[in-house]
């Protein structure tokens, strides 16, 4: 069964065209590692499987349905921007506030959410972080407590926005190891957009590569090659394999490091204030 | 020094409005939105003046103008990037405004001070009355967004894809803060507005970290405030804004060891 279904897909975000005639199927179970220069609509993508955004045309289908907001069966861990660096809230105030938080009326936290709020904190390792404040968390905490939140629920589709990005490399593996772990686990499809290809290669099952407008979906060998690369970056692209490691050059330079050393500007993109 | 009606009367209003401006305070710190709240008792300084022009009571001016802001706030407020300049320059504008209705109003310039600075010793019972009344629909309101209000606050990218319309809550809210700041501005002024609306919540959140606790300390203290303010005014001859304004600073900055401690056990 086709989790994620895009048929000549045109996505925009005001005047511009982020996605155009886009096709492509995502499978139940799938490890998908979105990847892709800057603004190339990684953001744009997933906020349309949300139902935050219509598809200017073609026809797009998240299990069956034409996405629709407050979709239960999607998680969903947005790129960590918002997050008031002063918050004094919990760890277990802040997941419990996602609980139909879309409800009228006072707040309230049931024992059964008690209990599920403590499971999944279990399960990625992030126990602690229950009576901790916000703002006294590192940025790879309050990561792995948004993943938790993702998790909440038992989705069925995870999508995870930038999840690697403000960690240092041994809390990027930690968060990888334990997404793949869950994921397995509960069958559980995902689209982790990231900016390097390399820490996802034993994790991942295929690779969405966006660019130009265009995206790309198959196995690392099939996308991950200097005729496809130079198409979605509109620009000459050298694919150097060494060593069980992939680089994607631009005249000798290395494309996703030199994207990640410009990482801040990258955000003004489909983040809508 | 309960003897005096016009003591107890001070107490009773005074009780209301702490409450109400702890409670709604809480969740403006927590937004970030402590300027806007600011913004708000400026721009309901024009309206009061502006209703003693046309002969109504200040208070309604009062209400209409920081409710008719809250509200176009809260419509605009994902459109303005630059939202504490667009909210600053709104500011002085209104307080401009005010100005000029005191400029052509000047029999009522003498109530100027007792807006800016308020006036808690000449409330009398119809008063209280209406800020109990006002207390009443502010918290309804309140509770009645608080859930998707939080989640909103805490995760507005996650509560968006959830389904909460984001800037109905939003307006929602700012036009819940306008009324509290009607109702504050009748004990401490427009001026003093964050004295009870920012001060006790901001150091509520310093003290503890759940939400419950959060908000209970928050309307404790600026319950304590106000009621300490006046008994220390009634003793000592201060006015009564200047002792809850002392009381608030002192309340907030002693909570800073606390923040220090907490932060390095975190270590």
């Amino acid at each position: 069964m086709n989790v994620v279904e895009l048929d000549h897909v045109t996505l925009r975000v005001g005047n511009r065209s982020i996605l155009s005639n886009v096709t492509f199927n995502i499978e139940a179970g799938e490890f998908i590692g979105v990847l892709g220069p800057n603004g190339a609509g990684k953001t744009t993508l997933m906020r349309a499987i949300l139902g935050l955004l219509s598809p200017e045309g073609g026809s797009m289908k998240v299990f069956g349905q034409t996405p629709h907001r407050g979709n239960a069966a999607i998680g969903y861990l947005p790129q960590l921007r918002t997050v008031l660096p002063d918050l004094r809230v919990r760890g277990r105030d802040f997941i419990a506030s996602s609980l139909n938080g879309e409800r009228w009326g006072l707040p309230s936290v049931s024992q059964h959410d008690r209990i599920m709020i403590e499971k999944t904190l279990d399960a990625v390792g992030a126990r602690d972080l229950a009576a901790r404040p916000l703002s006294d968390m590192s940025g790879g905490e309050r990561q792995r407590l948004l993943l938790a939140q993702a998790l909440i629920g038992a989705p069925k589709l995870l999508l995870l926005d930038e999840p690697l990005i403000s960690l240092d490399a041994r809390h990027q593996e930690v968060a990888i190891d334990v997404v793949r772990k869950v994921c397995r686990e509960r069958k559980i499809t995902v689209l982790f957009s990231a900016h390097e290809l390399n820490q996802l290669l034993g994790t991942l099952d295929r690779v969405l590569y966006l660019g130009n407008g265009r995206a790309v979906l198959g196995n690392v060998d099939e996308v991950v090659t200097a005729p496809v690369l130079s198409k979605l970056y509109g620009t000459d692209i050298q694919v150097l394999r060494a060593d069980g490691h992939i680089f994607v050059m631009s005249r000798g330079r290395d494309v996703e490091r030199a994207d990640h050393l410009h990482d801040h500007h990258d955000h003004s993109h489909g983040h809508h204030h | 020094m309960f003897d005096y009606e016009f003591m107890a009367n001070a107490f009773a209003a005074a009780g209301i409005v702490a409450v109400v401006s702890g409670l709604v305070g809480y969740f403006l710190v927590m937004r970030g939105q402590t300027f806007a709240g600011h913004a708000l008792s400026h721009i309901g300084f024009a309206g009061a003046t502006g209703a003693g022009l046309i002969g109504l009571a200040p208070l309604w001016g009062l209400l209409a103008f920081t409710l008719a802001a809250g509200i176009v706030m809260g419509a605009l407020s994902e459109r303005i990037s630059n939202r504490d300049i667009a909210i600053g320059v709104v500011l002085a504008l209104a307080l401009g405004f005010g100005l000029l209705f005191l400029h052509y109003y000047t029999s009522f310039a003498t109530q100027a001070t007792a807006l800016l600075f308020g006036n808690v010793l000449a409330v009398d019972h119809s008063m209280i009355a209406t800020l109990a009344v006002l207390g009443v629909i502010t918290l309804a309101a309140l509770a009645g967004i608080m859930r998707p209000l939080i989640f909103a606050s805490l995760q507005p990218e996650l509560a968006e894809a959830k389904g909460v319309p984001l800037r109905l809550v939003s307006t929602a809210f700012l036009a819940i803060v306008a009324l509290a700041v009607s109702a504050c501005a009748q004990i401490v002024g427009v001026l003093l507005v964050f004295t009870l609306m920012v001060g006790p919540p901001a150091a509520a959140q310093r003290i503890t970290t759940g939400l419950w606790s959060g908000l209970l300390v928050s309307a404790a203290l600026a319950l304590a405030e106000a009621w300490l303010g006046l008994t220390m005014a009634f003793y000592t001859d201060w006015p009564v804004s200047f002792c809850i304004a002392l009381l608030s600073a002192l309340v907030y900055f002693a909570t800073f060891p606390v923040r220090t401690r907490s932060l390095q056990t975190a270590g």
